[in-house]
């Protein structure tokens, strides 16, 4: 009955976008916006990564308010897991085979400078802070899922994570403070198609990299916690 | 047809929305519920990339000076997707937390079985 009745609603929906998406032309120039991004914004912002010069720059908000909201979605599981914190020390656990130990310390470094980067050309290739801040943390799950009697330091994964989040809104005050509005784009732009350009990209680029390597990892130590 | 051939991929998108939906409607088992949702944010993150898809377009990347600017996709939609991305990704870090916690307390994930759940 209740898997008719979705099916009938689903059904009704269906017929309705339908009709919508057949207004919708596929393949065409659509926006004028972007049409402009991509005319200006190599000269305007400096990074030859249109999509990044939109998400950092022309965007930032979206991308300060995107920080926050995983920033927030961390906080919230680790209130929420953390109620219940005996932790006594599994001695128990069945430790992993050689090949499997060995291989993932040796495959984590290779990692981390990938993810480093990935986030440190967040201006010239595709990719960036999230990205890069995913490849990190996909790096310390392999360490917890590869070598478990290894943890990280909560604290100190807290306190980059602060840190780099400061580091974003202080780069975007001090733009209020220089030019006039937040996170306006205040130093030299460069040459593009160089690491050193785009002005103030890569380093916010950076900061957002930090931080969600390390929100994410701090998610995974909770989550592999929480496992009774 | 040419319906068909013109609008293949939104009619992926959407049937991915749809299936996403269905599964959190008919579904009892709140890690299936978990999946909808998340099969549901994928469907609208690769609608929003289907709508800003320009016919035979490049990434809009300079990265070598003979890249000309006509041929690229749209940015912005790519620029909102990264975005949906993340959130879709804290939901369900979120999501599956309240799961955990709630296997603790009840016991189970059926939510018909969670006393004082109407759904």
């Amino acid at each position: 009955m209740r898997k008719f009745l979705a099916i009938v609603l689903l059904l009704i929906l269906a017929v309705g976008i339908a009709q919508s998406i057949g207004k919708i032309p596929f393949g065409t120039s659509k926006t004028k916006v972007g049409r402009y991004y991509i005319d200006n914004g190599v000269e305007e912002t400096g990074a030859t990564n249109i999509v990044t010069s939109v998400v950092v720059n022309y965007r930032g908000f979206d991308t300060l308010g995107e920080v926050t909201v995983l920033f927030v979605a961390a906080l919230g599981l680790g209130a929420v897991l953390a109620l219940k914190k005996k932790k006594q020390e599994n001695d128990e656990l069945e430790r992993a085979s050689l090949v499997l130990t060995s291989g993932c310390k040796f495959l984590f470094p290779f990692i981390l400078l990938f993810g480093s980067y990935i986030f440190i050309h967040g201006h010239l290739t595709p990719g960036g802070g999230f990205q890069g801040g995913a490849v990190i943390a996909s790096a310390f799950l392999l360490i917890y899922l590869g070598c478990r009697e290894r943890k990280i330091n909560e604290n100190g994964a807290k306190a980059i994570e602060s840190l780099s989040g400061l580091l974003f809104v202080v780069i975007g005050l001090i733009g209020l403070a220089v030019g006039g509005y937040f996170l306006l784009n205040y130093l030299p732009k460069g040459i593009p198609n160089t690491l050193f350009s785009a002005g103030i990209i890569p380093i916010i680029y950076i900061a957002i990299g930090f931080k969600v390597g390390a929100e994410l990892t701090g998610i995974i130590d909770n989550l592999m916690e929480a496992e009774d | 047809m040419t319906f068909l051939v013109d609008h293949i991929y939104y009619i992926g998108c959407f049937g991915l929305i749809l299936i996403g939906m269905y599964i959190i409607l008919a579904k009892s088992n709140l890690i299936k519920v978990i999946i909808g949702l998340s099969i549901l944010d994928t469907g609208v993150n690769l609608l929003l990339i289907a709508i800003g898809y320009i016919n035979g377009g490049t990434a809009p990347i300079f990265s070598r000076p003979g890249i000309e600017a006509n041929g690229m996709v749209d940015p912005v939609p790519q620029a909102l997707v990264l975005t949906a991305i993340v959130i879709g990704v804290a939901v369900l870090a979120l999501a599956l937390s309240l799961a955990i916690r709630l296997y603790r307390h009840y016991g189970t994930l059926n939510l018909r079985k969670i006393k004082g759940q109407k759904w």
